[in-house]
């Protein structure tokens, strides 16, 4: 059964109504929220963990978990809340939607995780541009100053509370935490290594969570209806609601918040309109933004849509940005832009990352055209083997992933298409030779 | 237009300043480092018609905010969004990744050749009116393909739709951003499925 509109949290995702605060009370945000500051961090981080949520921002990590990471006791260092708004994975736009739209069940999250993690300031780090959407967030946080819901005994409910907004300015790595970070302190973007963990040593040298939007917005309705209330969503470990972005071959793209662990075929044919040219034209799914290896439509058929599920089928959750793909669909173009992106958006720090995804992107484009041997096919897995899991962050396995995906579901394609491209040209015989070094 | 002798905050900027400013703890201004960059593009577009960010412009930002000129350059070279040299009137920024490209970017981008006479990407046209860049994923996939003119997003394009954006901007008219064929922002085409209790 489908989610049904009272068990939706983001009941302006659409913009139908006001972004405003008095519309936003009406929607039943800030709703005692006092009474919930004042039940304190330990409460607050159990019933998160009893909630089941895992993070939204792509990596899916225990929520109330990760809080209790913070340092239990105050010391002279204070404590940070960062809210990860930098959402630029290709296929994802759910965040922004909660930013114009709902922007108060963001800012009411921020205060009460600032509890939870004992901070008294949050960042909402925003990419550049989504400048709009920045102008309508930060009115909506001149508006919660206003009405006495941040700053000083913020909501009435005895805790302090700051939260400033900060835009990015075009760079997918600052959605990696220590990039953000990075970035947020007035450097380039370039990832830390781990440990120590943002928690120990974040912002400023201060202990930080960074948590992305929707994790964060999605708190104060879970705690004002009860953690069983939102684990009772999706299966078990993969509880709650979820935005999803269904886009790319179907008739009617959108965002949707539907239960977890929806088929996939349901969310597409019940929410998108289904796939253009039917089921049947389906080729594969991209099923949570582009960092995740495709599914074809044999793995589509029944597949459902949630963390354990997609890991099953070597792929994941993501961020849940759905990229349908019908049969017209040059699929090795798609993916070699993909790559394109990737070579784009390293930062250049780590030599597998920012010598390997140029030349992914330069087979990749070879592979597009056909011009390339059978045997390099291999050679091609085997060196996005040997670039992923030797950086300091997973931007280049995000990288290699669609790729490999690529391969190990469509390598007759890629074969193919180099059949067809030997057949039109005499492929002089040096051309035949890998040309890994080029 | 050439790098510039000279540049100041005018009043309105530095007003944007103080408010940025301010959101960072004492000795911590270098994170003001992208918004006052911010505020110098704004402020040459306000006051040349093209929003770059000159080098004279980065060395005030830099004394402003304590730091070597050579963090700020390197700020202001590590992400996309700050303009190294001038560019047109309007910003035509193609959003070509897979998501779009699925959806029509390709024709985007056509048209804004045809309708806004540019070369390619990178090339800004001979009346100085655009500059076409293309831009990896803008976040607005489920109504791609996108055009993002300056800061604003419009989407559902169509070569033709395109075309008329471009001819409406030449003419000196600012169309609404949003979805070009009236789509409630992000709900399906034909209006929302979901969150329709209550609603009339």
């Amino acid at each position: 059964m489908a989610l049904q509109d009272k068990d939706r949290i983001f009941t302006n995702l659409y913009g139908v109504q006001p972004w405003g605060l008095e519309a936003a009370r009406k929607r039943g945000n800030w709703d005692g929220t006092a009474a919930i500051v004042q039940k304190g961090r330990d409460w607050i981080i159990e019933e998160m963990k009893n909630s089941g949520l895992r993070g939204r921002g792509g990596a899916g990590f225990p929520t109330g978990m990760k809080w209790s990471f913070m340092p239990k006791q105050a010391s002279e260092r204070p404590h940070y809340l960062v809210v990860n708004a930098d959402e630029s994975e290709p296929g994802t736009c759910k965040d922004r939607d909660i930013i114009r739209h709902d922007p108060h069940t963001l800012i009411e999250g921020c205060l009460i995780a600032g509890v939870a993690m004992g901070a008294h300031a949050g960042y909402i780090y925003i990419r550049g541009e989504y400048f709009n959407e920045s102008v309508v967030l930060e009115a909506a946080i001149a508006e919660a100053y206003e009405a006495g819901l941040l700053g000083t005994n913020a909501a009435g409910g005895g805790w302090d509370f700051d939260l400033y907004v900060h835009r990015g300015a075009g760079a997918y790595i600052c959605g990696e935490e220590t990039a953000l970070i990075e970035s947020l302190e007035g450097k380039k973007g370039m990832p830390r290594l781990k440990p120590p963990f943002p928690a120990a040593v974040g912002l400023y040298g201060c202990p930080t969570t960074v948590n992305n939007v929707e994790t964060i917005a999605v708190v104060p309705t879970i705690l004002r209806r009860g953690a069983a209330w939102f684990a009772g969503f999706g299966r078990p470990k993969n509880s709650g609601t979820k935005v999803f972005c269904i886009q790319g071959h179907v008739n009617k793209p959108c965002n949707v918040e539907e239960e977890m662990s929806i088929p996939l075929r349901e969310l597409i044919e019940r929410h998108a309109g289904g796939v253009r040219g039917g089921w049947d034209n389906l080729l594969c799914v991209i099923p949570g933004g582009s960092s995740t290896p495709l599914i074809p439509k044999s793995v589509c058929d029944d597949v459902l849509m949630d963390f354990d599920a997609l890991r099953e089928q070597r792929t994941g959750l993501g961020t849940a940005g759905v990229i349908v793909m019908d049969k017209s669909t040059d699929l090795i173009k798609a993916i070699a832009r993909l790559a394109a992106f990737y070579k784009h958006e390293s930062c250049g720090q780590c030599t597998p990352c920012r010598e390997g995804m140029g030349w992914q992107k330069r087979m990749m484009d070879r592979m597009v055209e056909g011009r390339a041997d059978v045997a390099e096919i291999d050679l091609l897995e085997n060196v996005t083997r040997r670039i992923e899991g030797h950086t300091i962050c997973a931007l280049a396995d995000g990288g290699v992933w669609p790729v490999q995906g690529l391969i190990r579901h469509f390598r007759p394609m890629m074969e193919e298409r180099i059949a067809a491209y030997k057949a039109k040209h005499v492929v002089p015989v040096a051309a035949t030779l890998p040309m890994a070094a080029e | 237009m050439s790098e510039p002798d000279h540049f100041a905050f005018d009043e309105a900027s530095e007003a944007e300043v103080r408010k940025f400013l301010a959101r960072y703890p004492d000795g911590k201004q270098a994170s003001a480092v992208i918004p006052l960059l911010y505020v110098v593009q704004h402020q040459m577009g306000r006051s040349t018609g093209s929003a770059w960010v000159p080098r004279v412009a980065m060395d005030v930002v830099a004394a402003r905010l304590g730091m070597p000129p050579i963090r700020v350059y390197e700020v202001a070279t590590f992400y996309f969004m700050f303009n190294m040299k001038p560019i047109g009137r309007y910003h035509l920024q193609v959003c070509g990744t897979t998501p779009c490209w699925l959806r029509g970017s390709d024709d985007v981008l056509r048209a804004c050749k045809d309708a806004g006479h540019l070369k390619g990407y990178g090339d800004t046209s001979p009346d100085g009116l655009f500059t076409l860049t293309e831009v990896e994923c803008l976040g607005g996939c489920v109504n791609a393909p996108i055009l993002a003119v300056d800061d604003d997003y419009h989407e559902d394009l169509t070569y033709e739709t395109t075309v008329a954006l471009i001819e409406k901007l030449r003419r000196g008219e600012r169309p609404a951003p949003g979805s070009a064929i009236g789509r409630q922002t992000s709900a399906p085409i034909g209006g929302p499925l979901t969150l329709t209790e209550g609603a009339e």
